[in-house]
């Protein structure tokens, strides 16, 4: 048995309140969606609405309407809110002046997250779906990003052309396939529509080597969206034997801080049951073991 | 300023798909092919310039791909608008008054079987207040389609008319998609796809190229025997928003046939870039022409509309007829943007 | 040439990371009124308006010339749209310069704009595409290996990109309208993470919105101002991007582009001729690269140039007086800041970062695979 005696109580009463006809008209005037701010003898607006100024000067009486948005003056985040809260999540208290008024107003800010409050900020009221003309039919406020969300959603085919459907074939079944321009003699991986130097399609399909000379290459230390590889990783230019410009893929099956300029590299492919129509079949490109490669045999691909 | 003639055209037939084509694969037949009519390659050309969206493949860049399609080695001078090749015409035509250069390839490409083409035309709306509507371009072209029937100026018969008679004129030409007898009966019967457009009124989507040389005095006269000169080219712009504007008429456009000088002699033919058929009617009335010229001799964008490269066609099948000897004195336009909100007028004469 | 050309309003934003406090017609509109109002004109007294900004994926706005026509004051007026990738700042200014010297037309106003804070830029530059090899190297993923071959063709000193990051950035400091303002020292840029191995963080350009414009006048309207920038020589020049025994460090179309511009300048020995340049420097290796590649520098000696401080405002041949695209970087407008820049040399209006007694100057910008290039020389004199 407690030494102490103790009961819980609860104290509980819902009083009735007479709004006078400031307060009663500015909560009336909530009940449909009109925010109202009420004129003092000097010119200024409150809102919400008061019978006295601070001063203890009558306002006039008279009512303006004003655009259900202010700044936020001062603010306190509630990260745990309590039963008595109006929101069950976290939220803000804010000193909010309503755009044309000289006062603020208590009220809340659903923002999410604490990181959006800042003194300053702009802030819209959110009605009630409900409304019964109490403070409570602005359910709160909420903040004005100066900027919209603009999606795009647009569906594409996409179709590689021919050229490149060739190059891409090529992967399919495990080879590199240059095309070799009729005029000049060079080789171009993927074949192009039009060779850079003569104007000539690249007609004549020819397979290359998967073997090659690693040319310049970037050790890629950066996180990025979209990146599938945990850097550091090397990406780097492969003149392939039998091509005449590099290719450009990852350099792997290294430490990458050995990996020089001149060294002779293999394609590492995927197991065959995984190939498609693309460059990602082959994973990387890694090191023979042969001796590197002159600086003069390969300058002039740098 | 100088004498700029057209002196060579080149296009690679319409087609709804071309499948087994990339840009570069339009591109390097259809440039080679015009350089080749008048004996020239590459290394003549002074001054490269091509027109393209990145919005039909949904790719950035799209116009490197156009470089691709290129011999470009020694380095060409070369630029590129995001818009109708007609347009890269425009600025080759303005780079070869610099008087340090004598031709110039003008080109364009375009494959509307990428992508959902009226729908991607919504993201030239304004991003505030009209995109997140989803105005796709039928609609647009519709209401003032429908503006133009509401202010009694036409009527749907007049529509229809307009189509049937560019699909016939298309079935001479080899390069269009679309063509062949139709009546007017017939497409008051279809259904309204956006009303009052229906489906013939509209044009169709098609993958085409095209590529022109321009050359400059003499140089021109060296190259062709007849070149089509450049005798005034002029465009303009008008306000973009659509609720500020009068749809039924095209001011830009008058504004820029008068500075073209449309009117300081008789026209034998006139390609407009109409990519509806009530805009050929706007259009006509704006350029003064009247039942004298013949409209479209190739069927106009009704019968082929390459989308970038529709506008740049009119110039070529324009060109071409006084390059023939066919007309004397012909009008070439091009149009960008929502409801004609921006055109290009020339006049193109023969010696 | 029928005409002269010259810059008579040059207007530009505060450039910063993000400027939500802008639409993007309040952008482009900033940099032309001011523009405008440097040139003792309105809107009413242009003749035609000439756009540029890199892909429209990066606002996601289709051909934005046509919405954003009202708000440059274009209706019943020709506007242009051109691009040509990271070059499109440059060569726009150049289109807008052959309007006036070809006679076309007597007054243009140009503008360039990028907004990048709308989308993210990795996305809008290399979405997933099928058939594509997917990015996995991420923007200097292609540039560090050029700069990789830079450094073993020329033997450079390991220190010039962060000695070319420090003075940019001090250079930066002096102009109230760059993104970053960072005083840096040699040892901070050094001891910056390692992104793309050789290029550093600080070694990198940062991302902006932003937009800048011109205003370019044929010679019966140049005296509206007192100091008018003469566009004395223009070119643009491209290749492709990968060829056979292609030079990609010192590559044939921005050596021809330069020549092209000198030729048209009457400039033989630039190093002795231009004041000052502005360069398209987004990795800061890129200025000895450029310095040869322009002619200010033997091949393989540009290095040098920069490690002897000799790049400096002040110095023999000051380069990127605006803090460059190393301070400041939005890509539509990245070409035509350094256009701008190069202007305001000469006509004496760039104040804190002013050359003393610049009178001729280059701007200079490139882009895609160092494929696509842009160039001026203007001059104080006609």
């Amino acid at each position: 048995m407690n030494e102490f005696l103790s009961a819980p109580y609860v104290l509980e009463y819902t009083y009735t309140r007479s709004t006078g006809p400031v307060i009663g008209r500015f909560l009336e005037s909530l009940r449909y969606g009109v925010l109202e701010g009420v004129k003092t003898a000097d010119g200024r607006v409150l809102c919400p609405p008061v019978e006295y100024d601070e001063s203890g000067e009558a306002t006039s009486g008279e009512f303006v309407s004003l655009r259900p948005a202010g700044t936020v003056k001062s603010w306190t985040w509630v990260a745990e809110p309590k039963a008595t809260h109006p929101l069950d999540r976290p939220f803000a208290f804010a000193l909010i002046q309503i755009d044309g008024a000289d006062n603020a107003m208590l009220h809340i800010v659903d923002a999410g997250d604490r990181k959006h409050m800042k003194t300053g900020m702009r802030v819209r009221l959110q009605w009630a779906e409900e409304r019964a003309g109490t403070i409570h039919d602005i359910g709160c406020f909420q903040p004005v990003l100066p900027y919209l969300p603009g999606p795009v959603h647009l569906q594409y085919q996409v179709t590689p052309g021919k050229h490149y459907s060739a190059y891409l074939r090529g992967l399919q079944e495990g080879k590199l396939i240059g095309g070799r321009d009729p005029e000049s003699g060079k080789v171009y991986v993927p074949p192009r529509a039009a060779d850079p130097v003569t104007g000539n399609p690249t007609d004549e399909y020819v397979e290359v080597g998967q073997v090659g000379v690693l040319t310049t290459f970037a050790i890629i230390r950066i996180p990025f969206e979209g990146q599938k590889l945990k850097p550091p990783y090397c990406f780097g230019a492969i003149v392939v034997d039998g091509a005449d410009m590099p290719i450009y893929h990852l350099i792997s099956g290294v430490p990458y801080d050995q990996i020089r300029m001149g060294m002779r590299v293999k394609a590492k492919w995927k197991p065959k049951e995984e190939w498609g129509p693309s460059l990602e079949n082959i994973l990387y490109f890694e090191p023979t073991g042969e001796p590197d490669a002159p600086f003069e045999s390969y300058k002039e691909h740098l | 300023m100088r004498d700029v003639a057209i002196v060579s055209f080149a296009q690679l037939p319409n087609v709804r798909v071309s499948q087994e084509t990339d840009e570069a694969e339009l591109v390097q037949p259809v440039t080679s092919q015009a350089m080749r009519e008048v004996g020239l390659t590459q290394d003549d050309i002074g001054f490269t310039c091509s027109g393209s969206t990145d919005y039909l493949p949904g790719r950035p860049f799209s116009f490197v791909a156009a470089v691709d399609g290129l011999k470009a080695w020694p380095p060409i001078r070369e630029s590129h608008v995001e818009m109708d090749g007609a347009f890269a015409l425009y600025e080759a035509w303005v780079r070869l008054m610099h008087g340090d250069i004598d031709t110039a390839l003008v080109f364009s490409f375009g494959k509307c079987s990428l992508g959902p083409v009226p729908e991607v035309l919504n993201l030239q709306n304004d991003p505030y207040y009209v995109q997140p509507l989803g105005l796709d371009a039928i609609s647009a072209a519709a209401l003032q389609a429908q503006a133009l029937l509401d202010s009694g100026q036409a009527t749907e018969r007049d529509f229809a008319e307009v189509a049937v008679r560019n699909r016939k004129a298309a079935v001479d030409n080899p390069n269009a998609q679309v063509k062949g007898d139709s009546s007017v009966e017939a497409i008051l019967e279809e259904p309204y796809i956006s009303s009052p457009l229906r489906k013939s009124l509209c044009s169709p989507l098609s993958d085409g190229a095209a590529a022109i040389v321009l050359a400059a005095g003499d140089r021109a006269r060296e190259l062709t025997k007849r070149p089509a000169w450049i005798r005034g080219m002029d465009h303009r712009s008008e306000p973009h928003a659509l609720g500020q504007r009068d749809l039924t008429e095209s001011s830009s456009t008058r504004i820029a046939a008068s500075k073209a000088g449309v009117s300081n002699g008789p026209i034998d033919i006139a390609e407009l870039h109409a990519p509806f058929a009530h805009q050929e009617l706007i259009l006509r009335d704006a350029l003064g022409v009247d039942g004298g010229v013949q409209v479209n001799p190739s069927g106009g964008a009704l019968a082929a509309n390459s989308l970038m490269t529709a506008g740049l066609i009119r110039f070529g099948e324009a060109a071409s007829r006084v390059l023939a000897g066919g007309a004397n004195r012909a009008i070439a336009h091009a149009t960008n943007g929502v409801c004609l909100q921006h055109n290009l007028v020339a006049v193109l004469e023969g010696e | 040439m029928a005409e002269h050309c010259a810059v008579i309003g040059i207007g530009q934003t505060k450039h910063r990371e993000s400027r939500r406090d802008l639409s993007l017609p309040g952008l482009v509109r900033v940099a032309a009124l001011e523009a405008l109002a440097d040139a003792d004109m309105t809107f009413k007294d242009v003749d035609a308006i000439v756009l540029g900004t890199a892909p429209d994926m990066f606002e996601g706005i289709m051909m934005p010339e046509l919405f954003l026509a009202d708000a440059l004051g274009a209706a019943g007026k020709p506007i242009f749209r051109v691009h040509t990738a990271g070059s499109v700042g440059g060569s726009t200014a150049v289109v807008a310069s052959h309007l006036v010297q070809g006679g076309v037309h007597e007054k243009v106003l140009t503008v360039a704009f990028e907004k990048q804070s709308e989308s993210n830029a990795m996305w809008a530059l290399s979405p997933a595409v099928p058939f594509q090899p997917q990015l996995v190297a991420g923007a200097g993923g292609y540039f560090a290996p050029l700069i990789r071959s830079y450094i073993r063709r020329s033997d450079a000193h390991p220190d010039t990109g962060c000695m070319v990051a420090v003075k940019d950035r001090a250079h930066g400091m002096l102009n109230p309208h760059a993104h970053l303002h960072l005083q840096q020292t040699l040892e901070e840029v050094k001891a910056s993470p390692m992104l793309w191995d050789p290029i550093r963080y600080s070694e990198t350009c940062p991302s902006s919105d932003g937009a800048v414009a011109m205003v370019l006048v044929s010679d019966k309207h140049a005296d509206r101002v007192k100091n008018p920038a003469w566009v004395r020589g223009t070119s643009v020049r491209t290749e492709r991007t990968f060829f056979a025994g292609r030079d990609q460090v010192n590559p044939g179309a921005g050596r021809q582009c330069a020549k092209d511009a000198y030729d048209e300048a009457g400039i033989t020995n630039p190093l002795a001729e231009v004041d000052c340049a502005e360069l398209y420097v987004p990795f800061s290796w890129f200025e000895p690269m450029w310095l040869e590649n322009l002619g200010f520098a033997e091949e393989g000696t540009g290095w040098k140039m920069t490690m002897e401080g000799k790049t400096k405002i002040g110095a023999e041949m000051p380069i990127n007086m605006s803090g460059g695209v190393m301070c400041t970087n939005p890509i539509g407008a990245s070409g035509m800041l350094r256009f701008a820049e190069a202007a305001r040399q000469v006509r004496g209006t760039a104040e804190q970062h002013q050359v003393d007694g610049a009178k001729v100057a280059v701007g200079h910008a490139y882009g895609g695979g160092s494929q696509f290039f842009a160039m001026w020389v203007v001059s104080s004199e006609r």
